[in-house]
């Protein structure tokens, strides 16, 4: 009988064999694919439990981790909720959304550049600690934005964003109305479930970022880039040559007029300032026409149209300039109506990228990765994304800004004793819903440390919606707290 | 299957009880280890009952040696350990879960319980040596073993005593305490199947008809035992218990196929069981259900789905997380597993202690297996050959099933992993085909009369001769 025997060992042995095999494709060689399938809550949670690396601002923190008593070993907490709100995202069970999701892998500890301490943790059996993202924004800078939006009342709805023109450091992003991140980092998966729903289907749409989300036609602030476009082609070269002028314009092709809202832009011609100071609709919408859909889509391209540029958040919309507007388009184009639409970031890279002697830098965040020994991981150099105009171009146009806020219509964003170069915009939404109010800025406009960008979308007080005078005081504000500190 | 065993008659075994000795201290050095690491991975400190913990693991698995070294010197040196290293992780992981169990609020008290269970095992494996001195007398039990099994088996149908647990009618519950009778018939089936086949053997390898391309044995030699085999799978069937019909057909197969050595046997038994699987998907929804809960568990995962899936996809999800070293016990998350210390046992030391010691349990497995079938190719009669061929075979298809199973190589179905899962009745029987191994081995390896040395230098070794001869 034992040859049979020896038979059935080497059939048992080839059963033992199979489950070895099996075991090690299934803890081995597919491991890989089942951690990361999202409905794998040991690793969820175990992500969720983690000393997740902090978000900070200076050197304080506007979002942490501290431990807490319940199955998952730490509770993220956020000092200051409203105010960061749309920078810092949010950090719950099921999602992330702005730095928490950007980051996520190196505040999560996962990050490839935290690979010697994950080796340490692994070593000494320790839970992965996370490492911590250090943003450029400016805390007071970013408290004059809250607060200024703030103080337009109940109901606001609008965005303020400040970038460092010679580095593209943002120093404020704000947007309005905002959130408490805090109730999405809450461990009851019911309330959290509650509070995205009802934030989810409010109207003004609190969970938006609108200082990149929202596209919107920019109006006045656009004639900055027609401006560019306008000295760039050569036709002018400073701010007294004449431009066209009148107190209405008929759009080629149609018999639709347009006027100035009562404001002096003169018969025939006038000088390029008067028509930037008293924001001539006659003047710009003729100047378009004139270059044409082609040279304008470059000029406004060059400031950083119709791409994306900041990598540190998520879902950021690109401003638009389409290429195919028709003739009455193009000419509408130049007061910025038709179909250009911008963000509020990027109104803000107009102001800077002629702050800076006409070089747009590339906008960024986050200023310093560290490992959790507080180590530098990566430091952002400032990096040039485009050249909008000859410094030449920037300066004239800066002249006739200054003059805006000096004597035209930007005066409610002045600052006594400095120069503040600036540009109202009034923008004509759909027929019945009041207008949005913009307002972009720099100062000092000799030596440009803050470019601002104010949208109000919509005042919660009842208030009559122009750009210089909700958005003016804002940007004052926050420039104030930057030159200042 | 080394040389020297093929021709035993010439090859003499030493006892090696001194290296079963060493070998039982590294088990329970793995054993008291893995309590250790559950007390340290769980609550940052070494149990406060380790010493008593210990002392009495130490003292049972003692007890074993002390017995095996008086009554059956000759025995296979390496079982036992191997035995005692499972128990002893069993009950670490066992108590690991509870540990958890107590902090959800969830049914507790399992570890204590085994424990009670293994200390009875071992009563049992210490009587069966002690009463059973010559393997070849149960020959004389084989029809009462067959319809000892049987009544076992249609006990769990009774009405009082038989409970139905998780869809499986298999369990009795006497005095508080549930107990599936399958595992010792499990046991009784292989006596019996083998007294039978050693007798008939010649008969049912040689006389009878050539049907097509197979030797048909006659129907008087064939018919009891197929009767039997045929009541026992009917009730295994008629109780939805999958795995042990599983187990019970391939354990009739394989000792006709040694007993006659023809390995036509196996061509039929093959047929006959991909045409039963097909015919049992067919006409059974549950056997349908494992079928497809094994081809896609993900599609039975989750909300809006019947969340059948989720003991397998949580025990991929736990292995895989566990990767080659395991997370340590305390850090991994077996509770999400249902039955994680029963049936599922494999997937929380898989997520724990990762492939290195499921690897290293396998192997142990593999080792049992082993050395029963080198058991059986040593010993010198008949019957201990089939017998210890069973309990080899059996124990190298339930080890497959159950973790083929609970690893998704093949579908799952429910049976208990050796000497690991709780479920006393699963201890229990485990210990007696260990202690039955021990017997037929302790005759197999034994020297024969004429071939024993003049001068022993084993005292205790010989003077058991003397006494059992």
């Amino acid at each position: 009988m034992n040859r049979p025997i020896r038979t059935l060992a080497v059939f048992c042995m080839l059963l033992f064999g199979a489950l070895m095999i099996n075991a090690t494709v299934l803890q081995y060689v597919n491991a890989g694919d089942l951690n990361a399938n999202p409905s794998n809550r040991r690793v969820v949670d175990a992500t969720f439990s983690r000393d997740r690396g902090a978000i900070l601002v200076g050197r304080e923190p506007v979002a942490r981790s501290v431990p807490s008593d319940d199955e998952f070993e730490y509770q993220r907490e956020y000092p200051a909720p409203f105010k960061y709100a749309h920078v810092t995202g949010y950090f719950s069970y099921f999602s992330q959304t702005g730095i928490e999701r950007t980051y996520n892998p190196l505040l999560s500890g996962d990050d490839s550049r935290l690979f010697v301490t994950r080796l340490v943790d692994m070593v000494s059996n320790s839970e992965p600690v996370g490492g911590s993202v250090e943003l450029t924004l400016d805390d007071g800078a970013q408290t004059a934005a809250f607060e200024g939006l703030e103080a337009l009342g109940e109901g606001t709805e609008g965005a303020v964003v400040a970038i460092e023109p010679d580095t593209g450091r943002i120093l404020a992003m704000v947007s309005s109305p905002s959130f408490d991140t805090n109730r999405f980092a809450d461990h009851d998966f019911g309330a959290l479930n509650d509070t995205f729903e009802e934030l989810d289907a409010r109207e003004d749409e609190p969970l938006l970022n609108r200082t990149i989300q929202t596209t919107l036609p920019p109006g006045s602030t656009f004639k900055i880039v027609t401006a560019a476009a306008a000295l760039e082609s050569g036709a002018y070269s400073s701010a007294d040559d004449l431009v066209p002028g009148g107190s209405s314009y008929q759009l080629p092709l149609t018999d639709i007029s347009i006027e100035n809202g009562g404001r002096d832009c003169g018969t025939d011609t006038i000088p390029f300032t008067q028509a930037m100071e008293q924001s001539c609709n006659t003047t710009f919408l003729a100047l378009a026409d004139e270059l044409g859909v082609e040279a304008m889509q470059e000029q406004a391209e060059a400031f950083g149209f119709n791409s994306e540029y900041l990598d540190d958040l998520p879902l950021q919309a690109e401003s638009r300039y389409p290429g195919d507007l028709d003739e009455p388009q193009t000419a509408l184009s130049g007061i910025g109506q038709s179909d250009v639409a911008a963000t509020p970031l990027q109104m803000a890279m107009v102001s800077a990228g002629i702050a800076n002697d006409g070089t747009v830098m590339k906008p960024y965040l986050v200023e310093e990765l560290r490992s959790p020994d507080l180590d530098v991981l990566e430091r952002t150099d400032p990096s040039d994304l485009s050249r909008a105009v000859d410094p030449d171009t920037a300066e004239v146009i800066t002249e006739m800004m200054v003059n805006t806020v000096a004597e035209g219509t930007g005066t409610p964003g002045a600052i006594p004793g400095i120069d503040v170069a600036g540009k109202t915009g009034t923008a004509e939404s759909a027929p019945g819903r009041p207008p949005y109010a913009w307002f972009t800025s720099f100062a000092p406009a000799d030596d440009p440390q803050v470019a601002v960008a104010v949208l109000v979308e919509a005042a919660g007080q009842p208030a009559e919606i122009a750009g210089g005078t909700l958005g003016g005081p804002i940007a004052r504000a926050v420039s104030e707290a930057v030159i200042d500190r | 299957m080394s040389a020297a065993e093929a021709t035993p008659g010439e090859f003499v075994h030493r006892p090696r009880r001194g290296a079963e000795l060493f070998l039982l201290l590294l088990a329970l050095t793995v054993g008291l280890g893995a309590y250790a690491a559950v007390g340290l991975g769980m609550e940052d400190e070494i149990p406060a009952d380790m010493a008593t913990y210990g002392g009495v693991l130490a003292l049972m698995v003692i007890a074993c040696h002390v017995v095996v070294r008086f009554v059956a010197p000759y025995a296979d040196p390496v079982l036992l350990p191997v035995v005692a290293a499972l128990n002893g992780l069993g009950l670490a992981v066992i108590h690991r879960l509870d540990l958890t169990y107590t902090e959800l609020g969830r049914d507790d008290g399992f570890a204590s319980r085994q424990l009670i269970w293994m200390a009875l095992g071992i009563a049992l494996f210490i009587a069966t040596l002690l009463v059973l001195r010559d393997h070849r007398s149960l020959q004389r039990f084989t029809y009462t073993s067959g319809l000892a099994a049987i009544v076992l088996l249609l006990l769990p149908l009774m009405p009082v005593i038989g409970t139905q647990i998780n869809g499986a009618r298999i369990w009795i519950r006497v005095a508080g305490f549930s107990f599936q009778p399958g595992e010792i018939a499990k046991v009784l089936l292989v006596v019996a199947f083998a007294g039978y086949l050693v007798l008939h053997r010649d008969a049912l390898a040689l006389a009878g008809r050539r049907v097509l391309f197979i030797d048909l044995p006659r129907g008087r030699d064939l018919g009891p035992i197929l009767g039997m085999w045929l009541i026992s799978l009917g009730i295994l069937v008629f109780q939805r218990d999958l795995g042990s019909s599983l187990l019970f057909f391939g354990l009739f197969l394989v000792m006709l196929y040694v007993a006659t050595e023809r390995p036509g046997w196996l061509v039929v038994g093959g047929t006959l069981f991909a045409a039963g699987a097909f015919a049992g998907y067919q006409a059974f929804g549950h056997v349908r259900q494992r079928f497809d809960l094994w081809l896609d568990p993900f599609a039975y995962y989750g909300e809006g789905t019947s969340d059948l899936g989720r003991q397998t996809v949580e025990t991929m999800f736990g292995m895989a997380w566990g990767g080659l070293i395991g997370r340590g016990f305390g850090n991994g998350r077996p509770e999400l597993i249902p039955f994680a210390n029963s049936d599922f046992i494999f997937a929380s030391i898989g997520e724990e202690l990762g492939l290195t010691a499921v690897m290293g349990i396998i192997l142990l497995y593999g080792l049992i297996v082993e050395r029963g079938l080198r058991t059986a190719v040593v010993c010198r009669d008949g019957f201990g050959k089939l017998v210890a061929t069973g309990l080899a075979v059996t124990f190298a298809l339930q080890v497959f099933v159950v973790i083929g199973g609970v690893t998704r190589l093949i579908p799952l179905t429910g049976l208990t992993t050796p000497f690991l899962s709780t479920g006393g009745s699963s201890l229990v029987a485990n210990w007696v085909i260990i202690a039955l191994l021990l017997r037929i081995s302790d005759q197999a390896r034994r020297p024969l009369p004429a071939a024993l040395p003049e001068e022993d230098e084993e005292p205790d070794a010989a003077t058991t001769q003397v006494v059992k001869l």
